[in-house]
């Protein structure tokens, strides 16, 4: 016994509770792993595609690796056509690309930076196929096919799209571009979009979270003050917009706010106004249908939080001769701050990815950035300004949540 | 014909063994809802009772991905598809589709011109037209011109959100000869006067972004006058009573056409079909069940006289209706819907 250290050496000890706390860890670990791999595959793996896709830019090297590599190792003379050399590497890539039917792949990807690329690509690649010898010099002869083979614009296009990854795609969704001396530009202010179409939504989700703020904290309120059994009954009320499929919802709001609708006869009939208003296909429209649609998401959190204050906190702060603003403000509010706030991030999260709503009772000018992504992901198969667009999404929304966690903690420091 | 879909009716899986094609049945793909239960009964029961051979058919909401994914996974589950006229012309161009052998569904001269394309042969016609409900409107319009002058009918007007149509609409109304609309489109001046003209009815626009939403609009007397397609305004008036007028002049129409999927392994079947939903006699029955028009020439001549003027292959409805671009639109559709965007939301 003398050789080995008593049972109750604090070394001993601490190394079985380290022992004890790693298989704890591990097994916590062991009961998360299946949903964290789910979230792995389902969730991470994904955005990380649509991170990838927003600067991958290799569909018309692709179709078009002779090219691509001869503008990069020639380059062009100073009116930025090139020579032909490359001229001669493009004519077999339109010639291979026809045969293997990847023509498609290219035109389209030259379509998004000139006008008529596509059936510039196509047209060429057939007539190139269709060819029984090989001309002279490619370059008098594809130019002469189609003197947009002789432009600037074309070939920086090509060069811009070469690949493996470009900044074109980021760059279309901040409405800006470059132009053929590869500097960065704005887009003429006819297509200038997407800025606009962000402020746009991030300022429709703010304006729904505050309504759903001003609405739901009072009845998430009387709900908490309710005796459980009348609060339990009201509490299925909340939830009565979950068992209605969006669209059932969205059409309904459609017949009541229309022109000759429920609300606009009540209006007339009361005589608050002559003639009917306009409550829908505007932003109005888009207002109350999604604050209709998100309530329940602001009023089940901050009901939750708001059951476990205990009102004897009130009642004393009152006891000690606290004014009831005073007493709201500097009790009950920093208790109840984490459900609301829990609240407001989730309604303003959902509304941001709200497009089917605003589509049916919105105007042209509340088409939120989710419609457009849905346009470009399936309408136009333009993937690269989908993930761009998406990314943006995500990276302005990462932001504004680091300013939220920064000011919700803050003012609960404060409120301590 | 996304749009024909009221519900998504829940496809069929086929259970064909995965990897052995040759042990599959011939799967025939189409829009689903009130449309393909129409085609079941007029082309996919007869065919399999009249040949004996197995059929299967599910439905698809489109998109040239689903197409892209079905031929390049090796492993294709559908043979014959229906497809809208840019799937058809970039599945084509991008080789996904197979090259139509005319001598095997009864040759070229069987159908419309506008049926004809290499790799498709048209199913239906269908059209985007401007629809006004009669018991509000007591002159009809006589066309775009008509839609754009509020002076001469007051109200509010119903417009597809997005650039293809509105701009051809634009112009007819400004006018342009109906021939002419897509020469003017193709010039930046064109495209400038289209939405100078959209531009004098601004203010009184509703954009409507699903079909189902404008004979809703009309019936509820929010618009006085909307674009629309024709089936849905045929469909509120036979299903619901409805009293709408369809105003043909400056209508634009287009095709939707069967494909087989390359390399399908069932080809012969699949031409075997397409012949028999393309025999006049068969699809002079489809228009009975539902407002489309059909493809083969002598089709009409066996549809009841106050039927066909209900469809846009009608011969005077096809007379005074364009047929919608697809190079055009295909070339210019993410730029002009940015543009048009832009214009809307100011």
């Amino acid at each position: 016994m003398n050789g080995a250290p008593p049972q109750d050496d604090p070394r001993i000890i601490a190394r079985r509770l380290a022992r004890t706390l790693r298989r704890r860890r591990l097994g916590a670990f062991l009961l998360v792993a299946p949903l964290l791999a789910f979230t792995l595959v389902v969730f991470v793996t994904p955005i990380a595609d649509m991170l990838r896709r927003s600067v991958a830019d290799d569909e018309l090297a692709r179709a078009w690796p002779r090219v691509a590599a001869a503008l990069k190792e020639h380059g062009t003379d100073e009116s930025g056509v090139p020579g032909e050399a490359v001229f001669a590497a493009l004519a077999e890539d339109l010639r291979t690309s026809w045969e293997n039917r990847t023509t498609a792949a290219a035109a389209r990807r030259l379509n998004y930076e000139v006008p008529n690329g596509r059936s510039l690509a196509m047209n060429t690649a057939r007539w190139v196929e269709g060819l029984d010898e090989a001309p002279e010099s490619w370059r008098a002869a594809l130019i002469a096919r189609d003197p947009a083979w002789g432009e600037k614009a074309t070939w920086s296009a090509i060069h811009h799209a070469s690949g493996p990854i470009s900044d074109y795609f980021l760059l279309a969704s901040i409405d800006r571009r470059r132009d053929v001396d590869g500097t960065i530009v704005q887009v003429p202010e006819a297509e200038r979009l997407y800025v606009q179409v962000y402020l746009r939504t991030f300022g429709i989700a703010l304006s729904v979270t505050l309504l759903c703020l001003a609405l739901g904290f009072p009845a998430a309120y009387l709900l908490a003050s309710l005796p459980s059994r009348i609060g339990n009954v009201m509490l299925i009320l909340v939830l009565l917009p979950f068992w209605t499929p969006l669209l059932v919802r969205t059409g309904a709001w459609v017949v009541v706010l229309q022109e000759n609708g429920f609300v606009n006869q009540a209006i007339l009939w009361l005589g608050l106004s002559d003639t009917p208003l306009r409550l829908i296909y505007n932003r109005t429209g888009v207002l109350i249908a999604m604050t209709h649609v998100l309530l329940p998401f602001m009023i089940l959190p901050a009901y939750s939080v708001m059951r476990s204050i205990p009102p004897d906190y009130m009642r004393a702060a009152k006891s000690l001769g606290a004014p009831p603003t005073t007493a709201f403000l500097r009790v009950y509010l920093p208790q109840a701050l984490p459900g609301i706030a829990a609240g407001a991030l989730l309604v303003f999260i959902i509304a941001l990815g709200y497009y089917i709503t605003p589509a049916l009772v919105g105007g042209a000018s509340d088409r939120m950035i989710s419609s457009f992504i849905a346009l470009y992901t399936t309408g136009t198969a333009n993937w690269g300004l989908a993930a761009a667009l998406g990314s943006g999404l995500l990276v302005a929304t990462l932001l504004l949540y680091l300013v939220y966690a920064r000011l919700v903690g803050g003012v609960r420091a404060g409120a301590i | 014909m996304k749009w024909i879909q009221p519900v998504v009716a829940a496809a069929a899986v086929s259970i064909g063994l995965a990897g052995a094609a040759e042990a599959r049945d011939l799967t025939v793909v189409s829009w689903g809802g009130a449309y393909q239960d129409a085609q079941k009964k007029i082309y996919f029961e007869p065919f399999k009772a009249a040949t004996g051979k197995p059929l299967l058919d599910e439905s698809w909401d489109g998109g040239i991905g689903v197409l892209r994914a079905q031929v390049e996974g090796g492993n294709a589950t559908w043979d014959v598809v229906q497809v809208e006229s840019e799937e058809l012309e970039l599945g084509c161009d991008e080789g996904i589709l197979e090259e139509i052998d005319w001598s095997r569904i009864g040759g070229k001269e069987r159908y419309l011109d506008q049926a004809v394309h290499d790799c498709g042969v048209g199913a239906i016609v269908w059209s985007f037209v401007m629809a006004y409900d009669r018991d509000r409107l007591a002159e009809a319009p006589t066309g775009w011109a008509d839609f754009f002058d509020t002076a001469k009918i007051p109200g509010k007007r119903g417009l597809r959100q997005g650039p293809k149509g509105n701009l051809e609409f634009a112009l007819m109304a400004d006018g342009v000869p109906i021939e002419q609309v897509y020469d003017v489109l193709a010039t930046e001046e064109g495209i400038d006067r289209a939405f100078a003209k959209l531009d004098t009815i601004k203010g009184d626009i509703v954009w409507w972004t699903a079909g189902a939403q404008p004979p809703q609009l009309l019936a509820s007397g929010e618009v006085v006058l909307t674009s629309v397609y024709n089936g849905r305004i045929d469909a509120a008036n036979r299903n619901d009573g409805r009293n709408f007028g369809i105003v043909w002049p400056g209508s634009l129409y287009t095709l939707d056409s069967w494909v087989i999927l390359k390399d399908s392994p069932n080809i012969d079947a699949a031409y075997e079909l397409i012949e028999f939903m393309g025999r006049p006699e068969n699809q002079a029955k489809l228009p009975e069940a539902i407002a489309y028009g059909v493809t083969a020439r002598d089709a009409s001549a066996q549809i009841p006289a106050d039927r066909l003027k209900d469809l846009p292959t009608a011969p005077e409805n096809l007379a005074v209706s364009l047929q919608i671009s697809d190079a055009f639109w295909l070339e210019n559709i993410d730029r002009l819907t940015e543009r048009f965007n832009v214009w809307a939301g100011n």
